[in-house]
């Protein structure tokens, strides 16, 4: 396949799961800002998601508070924010048409309806149709396409190139939401009821509630939250399931330069397999968290620089 | 204009052509909902499924929908077959007359055509002289654009040999008709068109060149995702089956071509090529050309590739060329044309200028190297000021206008706003020349939507129409 080809499969795809990440991030906020507290720390909540995607200066350049409405104005439908949702769902349906030969046509299609529906309101219309309904909407849609990609594509490297880019995304994402949601949990020190549906907002964002019960049947700790996020092999958006999947793409994916990437990928994979959430907790979430999105990043420029540069 | 226009659907007595018979019935039955509802079934589904077009001088990415009429174009079966015989025919001297200039120019020395005519064109590649090209093909895709103006009387406007474009709407319109009104198709027995992308595809096949493997890659060059006819090139690679590649995805290496894949490089045999001679390689042509392979022309000439449409068939589609195709059927062919030309006044001649210039109100005026319908004046359906205006740049440059007399175009019933009402039309069938010559049966039928109107250019508001032919 194109090197191009399969950098705008892999984009593609990136975009999508990004857009319906931060849907998922911004819902949690949302769900966490309304069990009651003081404004001062509520508006630090919205802060943090600035700065878990380092956007403080442009934020800064066009708004003038970081307030609720602010962030989630700037973060959904802003479209100077290249990580808003907008910004986002816009590049995957570009990266998509670039390529929309390759795709089947209900995978486009998915793809540009979603695009031509969001184009279609604005933020204002946004809120006044709730704005769960919309986070919802996004997610749905999202699911809307992986399914019809999964459901109706060939089975061959360009599912490969779109799998890949949304387990990159996927495993990176995971690690943020989790970073940022157990910071601000656990800083607080203090265990009482808010905790629980502040838990229990973090498990649904990543569609994780029902099953944290499934697989626990016991009350929410934060230690069961971090295991499941990250080191249960059945939890699909967990980073064991994330590594695992990129270590088997990469294998099916192989070529004659790639055998660094996939040694990078094999080792975080085993790193996460074989790791235990006491001596995780005992190092530092933060720092683990940290460490992992750093390996994630440098296998996402070996796939680079592997497949999709353009030498 | 008080012309008697043929139409396409009622003869001169106001009763209904025997091929439109059933479809004519079937309209007279149908409920004005039934038939608004469809049109806003096709309006959303072109848009969903994205067949838009960019439209150039308008805000960058701009897309729109060529509007889409339900009321089919019908030519009948002996109406076609001999269609069929006459665009091989040009077609065929069109190829000759490629090989003989850029070989022993036959034509020139036998003085059927001015040397100067087409050696001082701009459209005339010398690069191409003593080149051989896999089977003697340049144009492997014509699409000829013809207008009829009365009972089996068609008339080629032009050739269009370079990248020629409106093929998917040929196959998007038909998919459309048969998905609105299944019913319609077993009333009528029309020819099919959607397998034109194989038998392009077999046609390429077929001139790949010598040292090529046995089983040819095959691969369509686009300009990129903001050409106007990005779409069709994406849908005609998906439908072949062959990588849709940009000038980065090439590279040159001892006169071979290769693409960049995940693989590593991978070798191109034939190129159909949508993007015009100047971008093509900027060693060679435009050194500005982004869009290009470099070294392309070099692997080219050295018979490593080949290229379809050739390079250098521009000398044969343009304006001022155009008067001479009827010849040029008599000098290679030995026979009368089939087609009719129309008479083209040449400015560069002065007595041609003198007519032209006493004639305006009466004349279409084009530029000679002008396409898509820009720049050019209709005379019956401009101003006094256009046309003084049209005048002035006519003198100071007249070697850049031919002029022709305004055809009566035929028109053919069509969905407007005020109703259904007559609209001009032309029709676009697609040649294509490889080891023979074949054509699906039917083409792109695009539709002046302006009352009056002889302009169908989709960048001009055109709109297009299927187009059926029927079977005995």
């Amino acid at each position: 396949m194109l090197s191009r080809t399969a950098d705008h499969l892999y984009w593609m795809s990136r975009y999508t799961e990004r857009a319906e990440n931060m849907a998922r991030l911004l819902d949690v906020t949302y769900q966490m800002s309304l069990v009651p507290k003081s404004v001062a720390a509520e508006n630090q909540n919205w802060g943090a998601i600035l700065a878990l995607n380092s956007l403080e200066e442009p934020f800064a350049r066009g708004y003038d508070a970081v307030t609720a409405e602010n962030v989630l104005r700037f973060m959904i439908s802003d479209a100077n924010n290249p990580a808003s949702i907008y910004s986002c769902l816009r590049a995957a349906r570009e990266n998509a048409h670039a390529v929309r030969g390759t795709l089947t046509s209900e995978t486009w299609e998915a793809c540009n309806s979603t695009w031509i529906e969001l184009r279609s309101q604005n933020f204002q219309q946004i809120v006044s149709g709730g704005i769960e309904q919309f986070f919802e909407w996004v997610k749905l849609r999202s699911s809307v396409v992986r399914g019809v990609t999964f459901g109706t594509m060939l089975q061959d490297e360009a599912l490969h190139f779109i799998r890949l880019g949304g387990l990159i995304e996927r495993g990176d994402n995971t690690a943020r939401i989790l970073d940022v949601k157990y910071h601000v949990l656990r800083s607080k020190g203090d265990e009482n009821a808010t905790d629980f549906y502040q838990w229990a907002a973090l498990l649904r964002s990543v569609s994780a509630f029902e099953v944290y019960r499934k697989v626990y049947r016991d009350i929410i700790t934060p230690e069961r939250v971090a295991e499941l996020l990250m080191l249960r092999p059945d939890m699909p958006r967990s980073l064991h399931a994330c590594t695992k999947g990129i270590v088997r793409v990469l294998r099916a994916l192989s070529n004659h330069q790639s055998a660094e990437t996939e040694r990078l990928a094999g080792m975080l994979h085993a790193q996460i397999h074989y790791a235990r959430i006491d001596d995780i907790l005992r190092q530092g979430m933060h720092e683990v968290l940290t460490e992992f999105m750093n390996h994630i990043f440098n296998i996402g420029e070996g796939i680079n620089r592997d497949f999709l540069a353009q030498l | 204009m008080g012309k008697n226009y043929y139409n396409e659907m009622y003869d001169a007595a106001g009763s209904v052509r025997p091929p439109y018979s059933g479809y004519a019935e079937w309209l007279a039955e149908m409920p004005a909902e039934r038939i608004a509802s469809k049109r806003a079934e096709a309006d959303i589904a072109f848009r969903r499924v994205g067949i838009t077009f960019a439209v150039y001088g308008e805000e960058a990415g701009t897309e729109r929908l060529i509007p889409f009429d339900i009321v089919p174009r019908i030519i009948p079966a002996n109406e076609w077959r001999q269609l069929h015989v006459a665009l091989c025919q040009r077609v065929k001297a069109l190829n000759a007359f490629l090989y003989d200039i850029y070989h022993g120019q036959e034509i020139l020395r036998a003085g059927r055509i001015p040397r100067e005519q087409v050696l001082n064109n701009t459209q005339f590649r010398p690069e191409m002289i003593g080149v051989d090209v896999a089977a003697g093909i340049y144009a492997h895709i014509a699409g000829v654009d013809l207008v009829r103006a009365g009972e089996g009387e068609f008339y080629v406007l032009e050739d269009n040999l370079r990248v020629p474009s409106g093929v998917s709407y040929m196959i998007e319109d038909r998919k459309m008709m048969m998905r609105l009104f299944p019913e319609l198709f077993s009333r009528h027995k029309v020819a099919p068109v959607q397998h034109y992308p194989d038998m392009l595809l077999e046609n390429l096949r077929t001139v790949a060149p010598p040292s090529a493997a046995d089983d040819p890659t095959v691969v369509l060059l686009t300009p990129g995702a903001y050409n106007s006819a990005y779409f069709e090139h994406a849908f005609l690679a998906q439908q072949m089956g062959v990588e849709l590649v940009e000038g980065r995805d090439l590279f040159v290496s001892e006169d071979t071509v290769y693409m960049r894949t995940t693989r590593g490089p991978q070798r191109v045999d034939v190129i159909y090529r949508r993007l015009d001679d100047d971008f093509l390689d900027p060693r060679a042509f435009r050194p500005d050309s982004m869009i290009g392979v470099p070294g392309l022309l070099s692997a080219y000439r050295a018979g490593k590739v080949t290229l379809a449409n050739a390079i250098g068939t521009g000398v044969a589609d343009d304006k001022s060329i155009y008067p001479y195709v009827p010849d040029m059927i008599r000098f290679y062919l030995g026979e009368e044309p089939l087609l009719r030309n129309v008479p083209t006044y040449m400015l560069r001649k002065p007595e041609d200028l003198k007519y032209t210039l006493d004639h305006l109100p009466e004349l279409v005026v084009k530029e000679v190297h002008g396409a898509g319908g820009y720049g050019m004046l209709v005379g019956p359906s401009s101003s006094a000021a256009q046309i003084e205006d049209f005048r002035q740049r006519i003198l100071a440059a007249p070697e850049k206008y031919i002029a022709q007399p305004t055809l009566a175009l035929s028109n053919c019933p069509t969905f407007v706003e005020s109703g259904v009402a007559p609209r001009h039309l032309d029709l676009r069938p697609f040649v294509l020349s490889g080891k023979e010559i074949q054509l699906v049966p039917g083409g792109l039928t695009r539709v002046a939507l302006r009352e009056g109107s002889l302009v169908v250019n989709s960048s001009q508001g055109g709109g297009t129409k299927d187009t059926w032919v029927l079977e005995d």
